[in-house]
């Protein structure tokens, strides 16, 4: 398929979620052309890790629907969605500690390249052939992050800014062509953060579209193509980095949720 | 990454092959190839136990209903149609997995207590079962004349020959399940056990991943349990009680379960603690088992196999 100027790769159609009553997200609505940067801001608590939960199949929304290269997504479950062609990096670093660099990175390519059970049990040439392949691209995937020395540390031994990268390569592991990052540069030092965004920009540079939620104005206003401004659940701006910069109801939202 | 070191499987192997040729010339300890039959049938259990909990971190407090299953598949058709007993083990295992789908596809929905308490009321239902199907299982009574193996004309007659048949089996599934574990399965399996939410959002389909291992550990208990009804020829309910599910964690608990070592350690010593050395406990036995989880889980959480590493901390200090 040839990538279209403005075809929508992402649509949010009416998406509501309410935890028991807490509306989370209320008729949401927007759209991520492909190969852009779509940044997603709103003060804490607006929605937008509920947001991704509901685009990577974690829960399905309430109401609404998300369509994905034109064909509705929100009632499949978080493996089809991946298969799909959407991956993610987590808020709150979901890695597998107890495994290796590398391994976490392997892992991320079983959407695309996995062997069946016997195969692996019976050890069928392969299963082998296919475990080399998945080396091969996590090793690729680590130089791309620049962790290749790491490979073998355990997740869990990694300082914080370095585990981002490693959720950020284990996603590029599945062949995304939307990745969705929640607040990549969250706790990271002026440095990190310089080479956090340099990654994302080098990640859409590949052609794949990216989701950006970041708290960290810089760099939303730096890299974003586009912004959704989300406050409460719901919708209270849309557009580029300086309309939205110079908007009156981002700039309450933010000030009014700061007093 | 994870690699199981092959040498010590090479050696392993040696000393199984050697252990009845020495046991035979010591009085003393002659009767131990025997008690070896049962650790190999044991440790067929738990090491798919180990895959199943250690590594994809999922808890099972039934698999005695498993073990149980094969037994008694084997012992019916053997017994009440003479069909031959190879096959007997072989639709064991269908008849295992059937019910392992069926028990796993809602229970392994759940998350920890809820689960361990889904498999054990499931361990009791098929204990009921053995008990009181009377017509089929001879009830608390149980079933005797069940016929050996013998493979074409050779019969596995001794505890000798019979040591070796259980030992092929063990030694081939510790191959197959250290294959699984070093595979792209086996990452998929850890990857649940650390986040599920993060193996699902990296394609890992959860709840297959779940059923499969699930499957494959109460297939591995099903071939246990034919090789110990051709075995001792004589089965009754009490042997696939609440308790042997009960042993089965500790055994793993025991060797540890992070590491299918642990499965085959763990299995040799409490198999050896209860058939040779707790006698003198009698009835206090069971308060024994209890102190042992007890310590482990307090002292050595990644059961004897972690002790190397806590040696080795003590010296890095
Ligand atoms: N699984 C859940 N169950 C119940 N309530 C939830 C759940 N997930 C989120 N919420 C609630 O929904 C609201 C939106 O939360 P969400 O995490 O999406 O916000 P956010 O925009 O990501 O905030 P932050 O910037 O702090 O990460 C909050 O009030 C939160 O408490
Ligand atoms: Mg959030």
């Amino acid at each position: 398929m040839n990538p279209v100027n403005n075809e929508n790769v992402l649509e949010v159609q009416g998406i509501a979620m309410s935890f028991g009553g807490l509306m989370a997200l209320s008729n949401l609505n927007f759209q991520v052309k492909r190969g852009i940067i779509k940044g997603i801001i709103g003060p804490n608590g607006a929605g937008k890790t509920t947001l991704f939960n509901i685009i990577t199949g974690s829960f399905p929304p309430t109401n609404g629907t998300i369509r994905f290269k034109d064909r509705p997504i929100e009632h499949l479950k978080a493996y089809k969605i991946a298969e799909r062609g959407i991956s993610r990096t987590f808020q709150t670093i979901e890695l597998f500690g107890n495994m290796t660099v590398l391994e976490n990175i392997m892992l991320g390519c079983h959407t695309r390249i996995r062997p069946s059970f016997l195969a692996s049990g019976f050890k069928f040439p392969q299963s082998g052939r296919k475990e080399k392949q998945i080396l091969e691209r996590g090793m690729r995937i680590l130089k791309f992050i620049g962790l290749n020395d790491k490979f073998n540390h355990l997740a869990e031994n990694l300082p914080l800014g370095e585990q981002k990268m490693v959720e950020i390569g284990r996603a590029l592991a599945s062949e995304p062509e939307l990745i969705c990052l929640d607040e990549p540069a969250a706790g990271l030092n002026e440095t990190e953060t310089h080479l956090a965004s340099s990654l994302i920009k080098a990640i859409n540079a590949k052609g794949i579209t990216v989701l950006l939620v970041e708290h960290d104005m810089r760099v939303i206003m730096n890299i974003s193509d586009e912004i959704v401004v989300i406050n409460y659940g719901q919708k209270i701006a849309e557009g580029s980095p300086e309309e939205i910069q110079n908007n009156p109801r981002v700039i309450e939202a933010y000030l009014g949720s700061e007093a | 990454m994870l690699r199981i070191a092959k040498l010590p499987i090479a050696i392993f192997a040696v000393l199984i092959i050697l252990f009845p040729w020495v046991a035979r010339e010591i009085p003393a300890i002659d009767h131990y190839t025997d008690i070896m039959v049962f650790v190999g049938i044991y440790c067929l259990i738990t090491l798919g136990l180990c895959i199943l909990m250690g590594y994809a971190g999922q808890i099972s407090i039934g698999h005695a209903a498993f073990f149980g299953i094969g037994a008694y598949v084997s012992a019916i058709l053997t017994v009440r149609f003479g069909i031959n007993p190879w096959a007997c083990m072989l639709i064991g295992t269908a008849v295992s997995s059937a019910v392992a789908v069926l028990v796993g596809a809602p229970s392994l929905k759940l998350k920890g207590h809820y689960l361990a308490m889904a498999t054990l009321a499931f361990g009791i239902v098929i204990f009921i079962i053995f008990n009181e199907e009377i017509e089929w299982t001879g009830g608390p009574d149980g079933m005797s004349g069940i016929p050996g193996l013998s493979l074409f004309g050779f019969a596995f007659d001794s505890a000798e020959k019979y040591y070796y048949l259980v030992w092929s089996f063990v030694i081939l599934a510790f191959i197959f399940t250290i294959n699984i574990i070093q595979s792209g399965t086996g990452r998929a399996l850890r990857a649940i056990h650390a986040s599920e939410p993060a193996a699902g959002a990296m394609g890992v389909n959860i709840s297959k991943y779940k059923i499969i291992v699930f499957v494959y550990s109460a297939v591995l208990a099903s071939l246990a349990g034919s090789l110990y009804a051709h075995y001792l020829n004589f089965i009754n309910p009490s042997t696939f009680d609440l308790f042997f599910s009960i042993k089965l964690v500790i055994m793993i608990a025991l060797g540890g379960m992070h590491n299918l070592w642990g499965a085959i350690i763990g299995s040799g010593i409490i198999t050896f603690l209860s058939y040779e050395w707790l006698h003198y406990f009698e009835e206090f036995e069971v308060i024994v088992y209890g102190a042992i989880l007890l310590l482990v889980t307090v002292f050595l959480p990644n059961g004897l196999v972690g002790v190397p590493g806590i040696v080795k901390g003590w010296f890095r200090r």
